[in-house]
């Protein structure tokens, strides 16, 4: 049986990472889970300088799902390699490191930085944050600007490049072919949703930041229709994300057309997920003579 | 730090507004620091995205224990839960009190509401018995004075309707206290943001140490989603961090509360 999945050059050992932003930088983790069971390590969004982040409340639960709008706090390139790289380079599964600027010569200055570094299995290329004054989402919802962050990050660096699709935009698929056809080796589908919640009491928003990211089980339809839309448009593999909380939810994602797929906000109540979500894939694939995971991929019957 | 499925072994109404929660958990109960916390997953909500955090209250064997009020959906749940029934605990969490050294400053304890269960092993485990200073808003609000008595610590006890002790602020007694001698003393604090706040005031104009244990709402409780960040000093500037892993509990010096919201 097999579980391995190809994401442009980077083979994983099975298809199931986590999401950025909602993983650390891994080693917070190692002492409850064995990281080298992953697919990969996806790690927070990093800039090239270090990010101090917004003001809290940056979270707020809703029903199955949160709300939040952390404003991407990190360490910066030189924080990150001083202080995470040592531990994540020794894994046994691939890091992917995912990347931000507030330029595109900003995104592209990191890559570089990225590929200099050397043993990064890939990139993931954050174009889709809403919780961030410049950069972020006003990369992801601008086709032409979107062409020339993955186009400019693509000159840099041969590391797989994954760009990390918004949800908030009429159709995906102009984003989608864009991304491909700018060097995109996969895609990441897809980022939080922009959302609010207000407290009726003080009539004061729940974030300081007024707006966030939603994300969680009640995000899971909205990702699982997008991935579907973006698959049939690329040829590149997707990875699909949002709301993740079990196999059946990833096996969703992968029927939708997902060649992988990233548990994010269920690991902040119940971190085994990830290995969870493994375990009943393999077994999901048993039951039905299932001899290669990508028999999943794409699989769904839309035509009656 | 370590999940484990634990056993509740009983969970019973404390005092009219608190419930106390009492699991087996051998592999984490002996792991247990003064101030750390449980990140509790109420198994039965199956719609929560979130753990819920709780101060560990009392370590017994091979069982912990902790103070709740039955004020959210989580707690809420929780309260319903009978002896038998299982839920997922990380724990023990953060970065707790420094037990006070025998010989040293005094420890002065001050507590509001179920902060005060968050500094009982902290009285347990220091060799040098304090005053503990606990306010509330009425009687009910007041926690295990008895236990804290049976410690052999003195308890002083304010509520803001007068129904218990000295009537007024926590911080009444405190600065009379502090006042009173010039003896070496060192605060350790639990309770709301605002009690907080006054006492690392007290701490600074009285130019004792302080050590606070900050209670921020937390999502992950391991480090990772930057949630629970408080705005603390950092070479000649701040930065966030953590309360649940730099923290909870913090030098009060370093809290740049004029930041903070």
């Amino acid at each position: 049986m097999n579980l391995s999945v190809q994401i442009g050059k980077l083979t994983l050992q099975n298809p199931v990472m986590v999401a950025s932003g909602t993983f650390g930088y891994g080693v917070e983790y190692a002492q409850l889970l064995d990281l080298n069971q992953l697919g990969a390590v996806v790690v927070k969004g990093i800039r090239l300088h270090p990010v101090r982040g917004n003001p809290t409340p940056r979270t707020v639960e809703v029903a199955s799902g949160l709300i939040n709008a952390i404003g991407l706090q990190g360490p910066g390139v030189d924080g990150f390699i001083k202080k995470y790289w040592p531990f994540l380079k020794k894994l046994k599964v691939p890091t992917i490191i995912n990347i931000w600027g507030t330029t595109v010569d900003e995104y592209a200055e990191v890559a570089r930085r990225f590929d200099t570094l050397g043993g990064v299995g890939a990139l993931e290329l954050n174009v889709s944050c809403p919780n961030i004054k410049e950069g972020g989402a006003q990369f992801g919802t601008d086709v032409k600007l979107l062409s020339r962050v993955v186009a400019a990050c693509r000159k840099v660096t041969e590391l797989p490049l994954i760009t990390k699709m918004s949800p908030n935009v009429v159709s995906i698929a102009p984003y989608a072919k864009a991304a491909e056809d700018a060097g995109s080796d996969a895609l990441a589908v897809t980022n939080s949703y922009p959302a609010m919640a207000i407290d009726i009491e003080t009539r004061k928003p729940k974030l300081a930041n007024v707006t966030g990211g939603l994300t969680g089980p009640c995000l899971k339809p909205i990702a699982i229709k997008l991935v579907w839309e973006a698959a049939k448009v690329v040829k590149i593999p997707i990875i699909g994300m949002g709301g993740i909380q079990n196999a059946a939810d990833a096996i969703e994602f992968m029927m939708a057309g997902a060649t992988a797929v990233a548990v994010g906000t269920a690991n902040f109540y119940e971190p085994q997920t990830p290995l969870q979500v493994i375990a009943a894939i393999r077994e999901f694939m048993q039951q039905r003579d299932i001899q290669d995971v990508s028999e999943i991929t794409g699989s769904v019957q839309t035509t009656k | 730090m370590l999940e484990q499925t634990v056993q509740i072994v009983s969970n019973e109404r404390d005092t009219d507004s608190h419930f106390r929660l009492v699991v087996r958990a051998s592999r984490i109960a002996p792991l247990i620091q003064p101030g750390q916390f449980a990140h509790v997953r109420v198994l039965p909500m199956k719609d929560a995205v979130l753990r819920r955090p709780f101060s560990i209250f009392q370590v017994e064997g091979d069982t912990f224990s902790i103070l709740y009020k039955s004020v959210g959906k989580g707690t809420e749940v929780l309260a319903r839960m009978g002896p038998g029934k299982e839920l997922s605990v990380i724990a023990p969490l953060g970065h707790g009190f420094t037990v006070p050294k025998r010989g040293g400053e005094t420890p002065l304890l001050v507590a509001g509401g179920y902060g005060m269960a968050a500094m009982y092993l902290l009285a347990q485990r220091s060799p040098q018995k304090g005053i503990v200073f606990v306010g509330g808003r009425r009687h009910v609000d007041i926690l295990c004075e008895k236990e804290f008595q049976a410690l052999g610590w003195d308890v002083r006890v304010t509520t803001e309707d007068g129904s218990h002790g000295e009537k007024g602020l926590v911080t009444k007694p405190l600065q009379a206290e502090l006042k009173r001698s010039t003896a070496r003393r060192k605060l350790f604090a639990c309770g709301p943001t605002g009690m907080l706040k006054a006492v690392g005031k007290i701490a600074e104009e009285s130019r004792v140490p302080a050590e606070l244990s900050m209670d921020e709402h937390m999502c992950c409780g391991v480090g990772v989603c930057l949630t629970c960040v408080i705005p603390v000093k950092a070479g000649d500037g701040w930065e966030y961090q953590r309360t649940c892993t730099e923290g909870p509990v913090f030098d009060s010096r370093k809290i740049l509360w004029e930041i903070a919201k």
